[in-house]
Order: C-alpha cells, then structure tokens, then sequence
C-alpha cells in the first residue's frame, strides 16, 4: 500500500512538473527558445504572491488572477523587445541573455525578501485530504494535478483548434512561409510568449503552495521542467504531460527507497531516456 | 474583376538586390498589368526566384522600388504585402508541415483582403482537395503539396499571384495539370506573375514574358514577338542577344 501511495503521489506531483514543463517545451517548440530563466521566473511569481496578501490583501489562492495576465503581458512585451533582439542575433545570445536574467532575477530577490525561506499560507488547504480506499491524497496536490491538466489539455486545444494557436504553429513550422500567409511572426511570438509566461505564473504560485521556496531556488525548478519535456518529448505537451509523470514517479519511487535518492532517481530515470530513447516517450512522430 | 485593361498592378522599378556582396538582380524594371499572366524565364541562378522575392518583401532592394496599384510598397514587410495584395507561392512549396490540408488553407484565409475566393472554392478548383482536407500536409505528393500552397495563396484574395518554380521536382504530367489551372484562374480574373525554368512551359500559358540573364533583363514582350532562336540567345546570353534597353519600355 506504501508503493501505491508513493506512485500515486508520485503522480500527482508529476502534475506540477508538467505544469512546469509546459512553458518552456512551447517556447522552445516555437521559436527555439531556452529560456534559462523559466525557473527564477516561476519564483517570482510566488514572490508576487507573498507580498500581495500583506499590501492589497489577495490571498495566494486570488493571486492567480492579478500574475497571470500581468506574467502574460510581460511575455508579450519582453519578447518583443529583448528576446526578439536577441534572437536576430543567433541562438546562443538568447540563452546568455536568459542566463543573465536569471542571475539578475535571482539577486534581485534576494536583495529584497533575504536568503530565508518563503512560503504561501493558505490556511487548511494544505492539510486537507481525502480519503480514496485506504490512499490518503492532499486535496492541494490534486486541485494542482487537475490545474496541470486542463492547462495542458487546453493549450493542446487551442493550438489545434483556434485561429492564434494555428498561427503560432504556421510560424513554428516555417516562419517565412507564415509571413507569405500574412502572419507578422513577431507578433505570434509575443503572443506565444505571453502564453508560456502565464503558465509560468500559474506553476509558480502552484509550486509556493506545495512547499517553502526561496529566491535561489529556481534553478531546480528548471533542471525538472527541463527533464519532464524531454522525457516526454521535445515540442509535444501531451509528451510534457507524461514526462512530468514520469519524473514525478521516479522521485517518488527513488524516495520511497531511501528518502535521499528521490532527486537522482529522477535524473538517472532522464539519462536513461536521454539514452535508450532520446526523442522522448511520446515522440518520433517526425512533421517531414 | 477586371481583364487586360492596360492598367499596372504591379511595378518593379530599377531593382537592385544584393546577396552578401554579389548582386543578384541589377536595375531589373517589370511592369504587371491587371489580367495578364506575366512571365520571368531565365536559366539557374539568373536571379528569377530573388526578383519574386524581393516582389514579395522577403528581401530588401539594395535600390529601387516596388509599386502596387502605383503605391510605393518597398518599405513594407512581407506579411503587410499580402494584406496589401501580393501573394507569393514559394519555391519549394512551403507547406506548414504539422498542420493538414484544410489547416494550411485556412492559414491563408487569417489575413485574406475581402474577396470572392475562399476554402469553399479552391476546393471547387481542385475537387480532389474537399475528401482529403484532413489528411496531414507532408502526406501529399509534391503536386498535391504545389496545388495546397496554391490555394492558400488563392485564398487571400490576392491583386496578383506570384508563383515561383511550379514545375521544381514534379512529373512532366503533374506539371501539365497545374499548370492547366492557370487559365481558369484568370478567366476568375487572377493577374499572375510566375517564374519558370521551362520555357515551353512559360510560353505556353503567358501573355508577355521577360528574361533574366545574370541579374539582367535580356528580352521582354509578347512570346509571339520572338522567334524561338531569339529566345534561346536571350535565355543562355548567346552572341546576338542585345540588352533589351528599348524594349524595357513596352
């Protein structure tokens, strides 16, 4: 029963981790982005969270509503300005320009709320569970896991379906050949920017709410969103979605086995795909 | 819409391209009129394919200018010439290659200019599109592929049509039906600009033709002004083809 709840945990963290994942396989999907920031971003938004309650009185479960479309205009418009001058100037400036934000994101930090450890108090929430048989699952980790989901689910709709998605996917797939259709693909970039921001926000909130989180912290973060989009496959956020899984069942496991191999299951569980099956779980399905 | 009616809808004026250093068009002038089916031959390299693109604002002339409907477009990026009304259908096809059929259409249509061609009639034009629309777009032969990014060109409801290379790594017999579409797009009232290799081909469906020779303009006119010999002297640059200076004019 023990095994079962490590892998259910598992599971459900691995939602997280998708969570995670997603805005960094869309911007790199889409404009060959790294953005070596994504992590330092994710803590800036639980930072955000922190300080909301105290000065305007959002509580962290609100919050989302104020970082997400605040996280979404800042994808928009650093996109247009810095990513994109970045970007006319070859690959390797944009993941120096990414580092060097999260350096900066990371000081920054913390010059302003210290080294010590943060986290979002939203009262009973943490500590509720239900009781499934004999499994007893934190209502937290599930309301986290459904979010992971539905974001992914939905972002997977609306690239398929609506008339932005298909446009960031002409742009994807060949930039030149979008803009002969009209498309301005700065533009869509920024757009998709803005998307992978606000997921951003969205996992960085949700990840205050799962534990304490300090400014430097967010380099980890990246490391398994990282891991959970190859895993499942580079550019496909069903992929991200199983690899997140994935990794979130192997840190379980590794944990279960003795509580400080979590993390390296983890990472050896990503070598091992990176090995034997370097497209990812759900890749090989090649475009052309 | 109207034919022939003399009227330029497109105009490229002394255009000067350079890639890198070599310059890849110089002072090439055209003139496109409202209904006609204008077509650039000229051997590998003659600069055909970078005078459709810089038409299309995919590069920036060194010097000179491009005018729709007598506007002066040349600053404008390609994205908002096809607003403007100029369509290109790339060498290579193009197609989006994660999207289907219908998906590629539909791109086409996200910008379009108010006009009467939309997904329901190109797949009227080619009725084997309509049972096939989900079929993904790397699926398709290359003359299926030719016939989508022809559509989604269509769909935009362009002033003029720019088609580069239709021909380009297709059958004899696949190249004869696309360019059996040409007619009945201009009797739909399509002004075209293409630009080919096979000059039979070129010959066959124009009504005026200009040839390149190394960034230069060799002959320009009606294909029945030319004997096939001036043709060829123009096309490989042969001893007794003069540079067509007076004949730019026509």
């Amino acid at each position: 029963m023990n095994w079962v709840n490590a892998i259910v945990q598992g599971i459900l963290l691995g939602g997280l981790y998708a969570l995670f994942g997603c805005g960094l396989s869309l911007l790199f999907g889409v404009m060959g982005v790294i953005n070596l920031a994504h992590g330092d971003l994710a803590v800036v938004a639980a930072y955000l969270a922190v300080v909301m309650l105290p000065s305007i009185g959002i509580a962290a479960p609100l919050s989302f509503l104020v970082a997400i479309p605040l996280f979404a205009l800042l994808g928009y418009f650093g996109q247009r300005t810095l990513i994109q001058k970045s970007l006319d100037r070859g690959p390797f400036t944009v993941l120096l320009v990414t580092f060097g934000i999260s350096v900066v994101i990371e000081n920054g930090l913390l010059e302003l709320f210290s080294a010590d450890s943060h986290s979002l108090n939203i009262g009973s929430f943490t500590s509720q569970s239900i009781q499934v048989g004999r499994l007893s699952v934190g209502v937290l980790s599930v309301t986290v896991f459904v979010v992971a989901v539905v974001v992914l689910l939905g972002l997977q709709y609306f690239l398929a379906r609506a008339r932005a998605g298909r446009l960031i996917r002409a742009v994807a797939d060949d930039r030149e050949a979008a803009q002969l259709s009209g498309a301005d693909y700065r533009h869509v970039f920024g757009v998709a920017a803005a998307i992978a921001f606000a997921t951003v926000a969205v996992a960085g909130i949700a990840f205050g709410m799962y534990s304490s989180f300090n400014p430097s912290i967010g380099t980890s973060r990246l490391l398994f969103a990282f891991e959970a989009v190859v895993i499942g496959g580079l550019g496909s956020l069903w992929g991200t979605l199983v690899g997140g899984i994935v990794l979130g069942v192997a840190q379980a496991i590794g944990a279960k086995i003795n509580p400080a191999y979590g993390i390296l299951a983890g990472h050896l569980v990503f070598l091992a795909v990176l090995a034997v099956r370097p497209q990812g779980i759900t890749g090989g399905r090649r475009s052309e | 819409m109207s034919r022939s009616d003399g009227s330029p809808v497109l105009e490229a004026r002394e255009l000067t391209v350079l890639h890198g250093q070599l310059p890849a068009l110089q002072g090439v002038s055209l003139e496109v009129r409202t209904g006609e089916a204008y077509a650039i031959i000229g051997a590998n390299g003659a600069g055909k394919s970078t005078l459709l693109r810089t038409l299309a604002g995919l590069h920036r002339p060194a010097a000179g200018s491009v005018l729709l409907d007598g506007v002066d477009v040349t600053a404008r990026r390609a994205e908002e010439r096809l607003a403007a009304g100029i369509a290109l259908v790339p060498e290579g096809r193009r197609l989006f290659g994660s999207m289907t059929l219908e998906e590629n259409v539909l791109v086409g249509t996200y910008h379009a200019r108010e006009g009467t061609w939309d997904v329901d009639r190109v797949f009227e034009l080619f009725p084997w599109m309509a049972e096939r629309r989900r079929q993904s777009a790397w699926q398709l032969s290359g003359g299926e592929q030719q016939a989508v990014a022809i559509a989604r060109a269509l769909v935009a409801n362009p002033r003029i049509l720019l088609l580069d290379e239709l021909s380009l790594g297709l059958s004899p017999a696949v190249v004869r039906r696309i360019y059996g579409v040409l007619p009945e797009l201009r009797s739909a009232g399509v002004t075209i600009l293409l630009v080919e290799q096979d000059v039979t081909q070129a010959l066959a469906v124009a009504s005026r033709i200009q040839c390149l020779l190394e960034g230069r303009t060799t002959l320009v006119g009606a294909p029945s002004e030319f004997t096939p010999a001036r043709i060829e002297a123009a096309y490989f640059g042969l001893a007794g083809a003069t540079p067509a200076a007076g004949e730019e004019a026509g």
